[in-house]
């Protein structure tokens, strides 16, 4: 039988603040992090949280790492003995989308300015894209499998279901899985209005008929993942269970998502399968709700064709994206801990800013307020997050919540 | 170019040493770089600022055999005469 998966903490650090409680209730309470078309962690500061060592040798992705990682793992009760895991046994997977464009843009310019021999030595080891995944290893003493994920704005949903096969093939017993992104830079904003991906008005409303592009977040979210069983045989308090994981790609366009929803729509049904679950089962939909006119038609598409045109509109969708805009490689992972906290809170928040119906969009995206969540049929309530990225990767997540 | 002091190296060194992380109090001519928690990376840092201060190039090998915060401020004094 497939070794289940339990996550026993949840960590964030989001445009809402640090934690991943304050996370979930300033979107349930309808407040946004964004702000001037932004949504920048402004509450945070490194030093608080980090030594000068630390903080000089990374990278802002790999600090929000870092912290939403200590979050985490303190809510697991590790405290500095693995959670008495054989630390060889411990896996960490981190995702970024971009790395640490940072640094890349602060050397690049010490080096315009003074030459490539004043370049840092710190360069390299802080804006690799697994700089963020050895700084969390390193900090917290994992000795088993770890590396860094990029699959763009799927990386951090790509970074859970791997961490999710990692446990199940017996690989390791618990992985501290996530992503991060630190992207809110000159060129970072450049290089995505070039792409026309950003909202021009500077606001986040999924699936209304006035969106007109996403906007930019930076953040991290990170989980702790154990094997059930050994999660139970020390005490652990069990917030949830990853059901299922799925990933498919469109092979069709850089940047645009097929427009028949196929693919994604195939990640969302071989995620159900993967979990045991049906349409039926399912309570809520996390959705990838970028806020651009594409993704948000064919996320809509993709889940009419895998839940069926009547049970998809039953389901309630919302989009994280609505109070904290897109986190890039780190969406999938704060997505997945504000699925969990929802699911455990039995509230599911709303998409923020959601006012004007597009007439071709037509599933429940949960207007206005925060409502009580529904369980269909009694047991512990379950839910898909979506996640959809530039280069066409789709992946689906099945979550249950815990009580 | 007026001579280098002894004194300007090891003020510029202690300096640098201490943005690296560890504190200012700990830092004097006897203590090693391992018990600072100063690395090889540092070392390449401080390797940078000594030779935008002094002209002084310090290579790997140059480094390696630095144990203390004395012997480096020794060595560069040494280069820049």
């Amino acid at each position: 039988m497939r070794r289940r998966v339990v996550v026993t903490g949840l960590g964030a650090v989001t445009p809402l603040g640090v934690g991943a409680g304050v996370l979930h209730e300033r979107w349930a309470a309808g407040e946004c992090g964004i702000v001037d078309g932004a949504g920048a962690c402004a509450d945070f500061d490194p030093k608080e949280f980090l030594s000068i060592k630390e903080v000089r040798r990374t990278d802002r992705f790999s600090q929000l790492a870092m912290v939403a990682s200590g979050e985490a793992l303190e809510q697991a009760g590790w405290n500095g003995d693995y959670g008495g895991y054989d630390p060889l046994r411990v896996g960490c997977v981190m995702a970024t989308g971009i790395g640490g464009i940072h640094t890349v843009e602060s050397n690049h310019d010490v080096m315009r300015e003074r030459g490539p021999r004043a370049v840092s030595p710190l360069g390299v080891p802080s804006y690799m894209p697994n700089a963020g995944v050895a700084a969390v290893a390193m900090k917290y003493g994992i000795h088993g499998q770890t590396y860094g994920v990029v699959s763009a704005c799927a990386s951090g949903a790509h970074s859970i279901g791997s961490a999710l096969r990692m446990i199940q093939y017996g690989d390791a017993d618990a992985v501290v899985a996530g992503g991060s992104e630190a992207t809110l830079t000159e060129f970072g904003f450049a290089c995505f209005n070039a792409l026309q991906a950003l909202s021009k008005e500077g606001i986040s409303r999924p699936f209304d008929a006035r969106r007109d592009g996403f906007v930019m977040g930076e953040g991290a979210g990170v989980l702790v993942l154990e094997e059930l069983e050994a999660a139970q045989a020390r005490g652990a308090t069990i917030l949830g269970e990853v059901l299922g994981y799925a990933a498919t790609s469109d092979a069709y366009h850089l940047t645009a998502p097929d427009p028949t929803g196929g693919p994604a729509s195939s990640a969302i049904e071989l995620a159900l399968k993967d979990a045991g679950k049906s349409a039926a089962e399912i309570d809520y939909v996390n959705a990838h709700g970028t806020s651009t006119q594409l993704n948000d038609a064919v996320e809509t598409k993709a889940l009419k064709r895998a839940f069926g045109e009547k049970r998809a509109k039953q389901i309630p969708v919302s989009s994280t994206k609505s109070a904290i805009g897109h986190l890039l490689g780190a969406a999938g992972a704060v997505e997945a801990v504000a699925t969990f906290a929802a699911l455990r809170a039995r509230v599911i928040p709303p998409t923020l800013g959601y006012e004007v119906p597009d007439p071709e969009l037509d599933l429940d995206y949960v207007p206005g307020e925060a409502r009580p969540l529904i369980m269909s049929n009694g047991h512990a309530p379950a839910a898909i997050s979506n996640s959809f990225a530039f280069g066409g990767h789709n992946v689906t997540l099945v979550l249950e919540g815990g009580d | 170019m007026s001579a280098i002091t002894t004194e300007q190296v090891e003020s510029r060194v202690i300096e640098t040493l201490a943005s690296f992380g560890p504190d200012v109090s700990q830092i004097n001519r006897d203590a090693t770089f391992e018990e600072l928690d100063i690395d090889s990376l540092d070392l390449v840092e401080l390797a940078q600022v000594v030779e935008d201060d002094y002209g002084v190039i310090l290579k790997g090998e140059d480094m390696k055999e630095l144990k203390t915060v004395g012997q480096a401020i020794d060595l560069i004094v040494s280069r820049a005469e």
